[in-house]
Formats: structure tokens, C-alpha cells, sequence
């Protein structure tokens, strides 16, 4: 059980390049905290750091109050899974899991044997304990790596993109694991991954990353409803949020689908603003007019437009409707997705569609959606002009409260247990 | 590839290939076996077999006439070849170590200039290195062929560890240390069982180099305080000055066969490969 502190830390390599710049974080103690961000953007360098397997250039690092800075890896207590797990290929599974017991000494045979068994038994790795890594398959070396990470009492647990080389069904069943054995344990976890769905689903904070600057540090209701910038709103939520780019003129914002009203929330912020904005909307804030009751209509936004392509997925409908961008904003939007390790291929708007609706390509559709879910961005910045700051502390206490209930009821079920 | 499931026509394919090749290459061997078992009267028997199995050609060369050539010359060919396999070996992990985990400047060159080395053929070398070996008193000495043999030995023993060192998964290393070793003990019990059965198989390959060397061995000795053994065949005589010494040298031929024999059955167990498949993903 550890807090880990992480204050200004900023990492050069030999080029002078900072992979990590000026990145703070706070980990409390059993929290699960996933650094997300493109490839390249420096989280397993941060998470190298941490460890102690990659100098810290400038900063201060500590675990459980304690500077950590300059500790040798063995001496920070931490258990790591590497992404290509790094099993020891010359030893057994039981040898594997009990290498970090053994090298600690203090324990007798019998207590190894007993805490191996127990890990290997969580971890349904039982009848494989005397067989070597080369003969098992991807799924099986990856939990005898967390075997190895779990069986000591380390005082936190790093995952480096511990899924990414599974496949997606036996990826969907590790990702439910690793979050039931961190509840169950309760230790505190760093966990870095490329993938938006982990980061949003296993964290209790992500912390996104881009080009070794951290973006935003939230839970992932925060960064899905009041993210920071244009970067962070891009990057959460699949399929990603919608980037139109809207004039606000006489208080109306002008897009290429015709007017938007500006909410209220939005009046203030607009004051200062330049006049050609980003309007961000996620796919799954639109709805099909046609199947709304008039008395819901009143109260929405409609877009029209026509749709190029539509996507059935059973529970919902893709639709595509394509748009011709500002010369000013599409260069904009073209680093945005540049940074979000995109292809800009075209623009276009994708709306998430109740599978009820009728509309097919070729069609011409309204699109409603509440004025509400409008972020707009400022272009030149990418900051969300529409953020709530209020709102934002509302969701960060409410789900501090359910970690901490979550983690309670942990641990009474730990003690009703044992 | 479908290796795993072999038909029974593939089998029976496999099986006539491999004896094929098994007699191609065992049959000289089984030729000398023979002829060294033939007394000097034997040898002209026109048979493969001897009529009468006699050991009178490996009395003759241990504790025979034949002897004082040869026994000294097998003490020398083992010191010596022993030798130059531990230096070859120990400065070629050192090498292959330090150009495979290592990035510095001339790396390429140091491989490159390894290859080259070896591109010298030995005739062009020997003279030139008589006359310095004469002039320095290295000459019939076991240094003087120990030096030698390192630079037949040493680049193949370097272009042979760093193709394995590549392959090492040195993350290994740090997920040692993060599981609580020291740098010492994460080299001891991750590295070294890991990289052992590449400097085996580098050591024998080492040793056999040395060992098969006759024009070093001719050239720059002159007595049985430094000649080794492939040198020394070439100085048998028969019992007299009308035999042929063939029945001796093909028994001196076995002898010198043995040790490469039984270190290959050693370090059988070490030279496995693929052990380090496993460590990771793939
Ligand atoms: N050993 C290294 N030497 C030099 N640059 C490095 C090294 N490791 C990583 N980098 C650079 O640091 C940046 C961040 O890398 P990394 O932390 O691996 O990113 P991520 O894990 O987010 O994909 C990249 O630009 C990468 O090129
Ligand atoms: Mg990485």
C-alpha cells in the first residue's frame, strides 16, 4: 500500500528531447490510476521512472512520503508487468512466480510454496505451475506475469499496456481481471495503456499525456463530460467527439449544417472569445428528429445535412455526413488529428443513431441533439471554452466517494474473509 | 509449415535422406576405425575389415616408437587449443556484449574488422610471421601458436555470440531487478543460464578451429616442445623405412577424434536451442 507523489518531473534522453515535461501527479494510496495517451507521448518513460528502471532528470518522485529519486528498483518495492511480459524463459511457471520471494531471502520454502500456489490459484494458473513459458500461450504468460507482480506484498502494482499484445475477446476478459484483482487487493496501481476504452473503464484517474505533457488528470466521467482542451476531448470517447467549425455571429454559431444557439452556460465565456470557433459534439449526443415526440423537440438543437454512409452495429447506427471545413480551422483540426495519431482523411460528422431510425445513404436528415452538449474550443488554444469548473468538482467528489466505498467494502469482505 | 503432423510418406522420406547422410558422413570415419585396427602386415589386405583386430598401431604411437612424436604432440595440441578456446572465448563475450547491448561509436567497424581478419588466408600470413616469430624467440613456443589460433578463433567466436547475444531479451534484466535483485544477481540467475549455451557452442566451435590447424602447427615449430598433433602425423614413419605409417596415422587419427567426441557429448545439454524463446511475447 503506498501514495505515490510525482511533482515536476520531467525526463530528457540523451538528445535532449523531454519525453516527460513537468508532469505532477498524486496517487493515493489503492488507487488505480491508468497514464493514457498516443504512442510516443512518454507514459511508459513516466512509468519507468517511477520504478526506477529509467533516471529522473529534474523532479522529485515519492512513494509513501519518502524521496525515491535516487533508490535502486529493488529498493522501491514495486511490482511491474512489462508489456512483452519478460518471463524468465529458463524457469519454471512456479519458478517464475516465486523468483522475487526467493531473492527476498526472509521467506522458508514452505511459505513460498504456499504463497506461489495462492497467486498461481487466482490467477486459474494452477495446472500449469511446472510447465516453462515457451509452452504457454499469450493469455497464459501474461497472468503468470501478474503472478510474478502479486505475489509479493509490493506496495504497488505498474502495468506497461499489459493487454495490448492479446487478442480483443481474451483483452475484454484480462481488462475485467485486472480490475477485480485490484479491488480485491486494493493496492495502489499505475497502469499505462494507448487505448481510450481501458483508460475509461479500469481507472479510478486517468491521467492523459501528450507529447510528455500532462493534459488533464481526472476520473473518466470528468474527461468524458468537462474535458480540458480539444486534445483530451478528442482522444476520449470512441467514436470520437465531432469537430465542427461554427461563426459565432449575432449570437448564433453559424456551422456548415446550418445555426446552433449559444446556451446561456456559454454566453460569458463567448465575450472574449475569437469569432471562429470549434464546436465539439460526441456522436452519441445526436438523435434521429424524426423519432423525437414534438414536445422533446422544442427543447433541442436540430442540424440538417445529408448522409453519406450509414453503419448498422445492432444497437446502433452509424451515420456519416461529410462537410467542407474553413481553410482557417481545418489546419487546426488536421494537427489535432495529427496529435490523436489520426489520418485526416476527410471531414465529417459521425452520429450514433437509435437502430430504430429509418434513415439510409442518400438520405436527408435532421439531427437534434440538447444545446447543452455543444463544447466549444477555442482553435488557436484548444481550450474548452464551455468547461464547467463546478461541475467538474461535483463528478471528481462524487466518484472520490465511490472509490472509497468501493475500496471499504473491499476490505470488509478482505477481513470477513480471512 | 506443417511439421508438426508428418505423413507417412514424408517419414519414410526423412528417414532415407538421414541415413544417406549418416553413411556419406560416417563412412571415412569407419574406414580409419578399421585400418587403424589392421597390423602393418594387415593394411594391404584389400578388405574393409581387418583379418585379425590388432592394437599394435596404438602401442606404437603411445608407447612405441612412435610414441615421443606423438604423445608430446597431444599434450601440446590440448594445452595449446585449450587455451586459445578460454582467451578466444572470454575476449569474444567481452566483444559481442558489449557490441550488442552497447551503442557506440565503430561498432560496425569492430565486426567488420573481425570478418576481415578471418578473410587472410593462413599461407599468406605464416611466412612473415615465422620471421618475426624467429626474430623474437616465439618461434616453437606454445605462445607462439596460441596468438595465432586467436585470430583463426576470435572473429568467428565474436560474429557467433553477438548473433546470440542479440537475441537475449535484456529486458530480463530490468524486470530482475524490479522483482528485487541486484544487478549482480540479475546477470547471474537471468543472463548467464540464458547466454551459457551460446558461449558453449562459440567455445567448441573455438576449440575445433584450433585443434584442426595443421599449417600454423608446420610452420612455426620445429620439436616436439610446441608441435601439435596434426603436424606431427605428418612426421610418422612406418616400422621400417619400406612400410607405410598409414595404420599409425589413421590410430593417432581416432585418438585426436575422442576429445572432440567427448566434448561435444558434455556440452550436449548446453547447446539447446531456442532456449530463450518463451521470454516474451512471441
Ligand atoms: N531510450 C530512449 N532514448 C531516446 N529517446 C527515447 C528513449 N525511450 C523513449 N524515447 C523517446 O521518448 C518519447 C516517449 O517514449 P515512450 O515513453 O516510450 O512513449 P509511450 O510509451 O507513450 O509510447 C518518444 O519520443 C521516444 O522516442
Ligand atoms: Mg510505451
Amino acid at each position: 500500500m503506498a501514495e505515490i507523489n510525482l511533482s515536476r518531473i520531467v525526463k530528457k534522453y540523451g538528445d535532449g528531447f523531454p519525453a516527460v515535461n513537468d508532469v505532477s501527479l498524486r496517487i493515493a494510496d489503492g488507487e488505480f490510476v491508468i497514464l493514457v495517451g498516443p504512442s510516443g507521448s512518454g507514459k511508459s518513460t513516466l512509468l519507468r521512472m517511477i520504478v526506477g528502471l529509467e533516471d529522473i532528470t529534474d523532479g522529485e518522485l515519492t512513494i509513501d512520503g519518502e524521496r525515491a529519486n535516487e533508490k535502486a528498483p529493488r529498493d522501491r518495492g514495486l511490482a511491474m508487468v512489462f508489456q512483452n511480459y519478460a518471463l524468465y524463459p529458463h524457469m519454471t511457471v512456479f519458478e517464475n512466480i516465486a523468483f522475487p520471494l526467493r531473492l527476498a531471502k526472509d521467506l522458508g520454502e514452505e511459505e513460498i510454496r504456499r504463497k506461489v500456489e495462492q497467486a498461481a490459484s487466482m490467477l486459474e494458473l494452477g495446472e500449469h505451475l511446472e510447465r516453462k513459458p515457451a509452452n504457454l500461450s499469450g493469455g497464459q504468460r501474461q497472468r503468470v506475469a501478474m503472478g510474478r507482480a502479486i505475489v509479493r506484498d509490493a506496495k504497488a502494482f505498474l502495468f506497461d499496456e499489459p493487454l495490448s499484445n492479446l487478442d480483443a475477446k481474451l483483452r475484454g476478459q484480462m481488462r475485467t481481471e485486472i480490475a477485480r484483482m485490484q479491488r480485491r487487493l486494493g493496492t495502489t496501481t499505475v497502469y499505462v495503456t494507448h487505448d481510450q476504452t481501458e483508460a475509461m473503464t479500469l481507472g479510478d484517474k486517468v491521467a492523459v499525456l501528450k507529447r510528455g505533457e500532462l493534459q488533464q488528470y481526472a476520473s473518466p466521467q470528468e474527461l468524458y463530460d468537462e474535458p480540458i482542451n480539444l486534445f483530451v476531448a478528442g482522444f476520449i470517447g470512441s467514436p470520437p467527439m465531432n469537430f465542427i467549425p461554427v461563426r459565432n455571429q449575432d449570437g448564433v454559431l453559424h456551422s456548415p449544417f446550418g445555426p446552433i444557439p449559444v446556451t446561456a452556460r456559454d454566453e460569458a465565456a463567448l465575450a472574449e472569445a475569437p469569432e471562429l470557433l470549434i464546436a465539439g459534439i460526441r456522436p452519441e449526443a445526436f438523435e434521429d428528429a424524426a423519432l423525437l415526440d414534438d414536445a422533446t423537440r422544442q427543447d433541442r438543437a436540430v442540424i440538417s445535412a445529408t448522409v453519406d454512409v450509414t453503419e448498422w452495429l445492432g444497437n446502433e447506427v452509424y451515420a456519416y455526413l461529410p462537410f467542407e471545413a474553413d481553410a482557417e480551422v481545418s489546419q487546426a483540426l488536421a494537427e489535432l488529428d495529427r496529435d490523436l495519431d489520426g489520418e485526416s482523411l476527410r471531414t465529417q460528422v459521425v452520429a450514433a443513431l437509435d437502430s430504430r431510425t429509418r434513415i439510409g445513404a442518400g438520405d436527408a436528415v435532421d439531427l437534434a441533439f440538447v444545446p447543452e452538449s455543444v463544447k466549444l474550443f477555442d482553435p488557436r488554444t484548444g481550450r474548452n471554452l464551455s468547461r464547467d469548473d463546478e461541475n467538474a468538482a461535483r463528478i471528481a467528489e462524487r466518484s472520490e466517494a465511490a472509490r472509497q466505498q468501493a475500496l471499504e467494502r473491499a476490505r470488509e469482505q478482505h477481513s470477513g474473509a480471512a | 509449415m506443417d511439421t508438426g503432423k508428418l505423413t507417412t510418406g514424408r517419414k519414410i522420406l526423412w528417414a532415407v535422406v538421414s541415413v544417406l547422410v549418416a553413411v556419406y558422413a560416417l563412412f571415412p570415419v569407419v574406414w580409419i576405425i578399421s585400418l587403424s585396427l589392421k597390423s602393418p602386415s594387415d593394411v594391404g589386405n584389400q578388405q574393409f575389415w581387418p583379418t585379425a583386430v590388432s592394437w599394435e598401431n596404438y602401442e606404437l604411437i603411445f608407447t612405441g616408437q612412435a610414441s615421443e612424436l606423438f604423445v608430446p604432440a597431444l599434450i601440446n595440441s590440448i594445452g595449446i587449443c585449450l587455451i586459445a578456446t578460454a582467451i578466444a572465448v572470454v575476449l569474444a563475450t567481452l566483444t559481442a556484449y558489449a557490441v550488442s547491448r552497447l551503442d557506440f561509436p565503430g561498432k560496425k567497424f569492430i565486426l567488420t574488422m573481425a570478418l576481415g581478419v578471418s578473410i587472410f588466408p593462413v599461407i599468406s600470413i605464416v611466412t612473415p610471421l615465422f620471421n618475426l616469430w624467429s626474430r623474437i624467440g616465439l618461434y616453437d613456443t606454445w605462445l607462439g601458436l596460441i596468438i595465432p589460433y586467436l585470430s583463426l578463433t576470435l572473429p568467428i567466436s565474436i560474429w557467433t555470440l553477438a548473433a546470440f547475444f542479440r537475441q537475449i531479451p535484456w529486458e530480463l534484466e530490468q524486470a530482475a531487478q524490479v522483482d528485487g535483485a541486484t544487478s549482480w544477481q540479475a546477470f547471474r540467475k537471468v543472463i548467464v543460464p540464458l547466454a551459457s549455451p551460446g558461449v558453449f557452442t562459440t567455445a567448441i566451435i573455438a576449440f575445433f578451429i584450433a585443434w584442426n590447424d595443421f599449417l600454423y602447427g608446420i610452420s612455426l615449430t620445429s620439436t616436439s616442445a610446441a608441435r601439435p598433433v596434426p603436424a606431427a602425423l605428418s612426421f610418422f614413419t612406418g616400422a621400417s623405412q619400406f612400410e607405410e605409417p598409414a595404420g599409425a596415422i589413421a590410430a593417432a587419427a581416432i585418438v585426436v577424434t575422442i576429445p572432440v567426441v567427448v566434448l561435444v557429448l558434455l556440452f550436449q545439454r548446453q547447446i539447446v536451442a531456442g532456449l530463450t524463446s518463451g521470454a516474451v511475447k512471441g
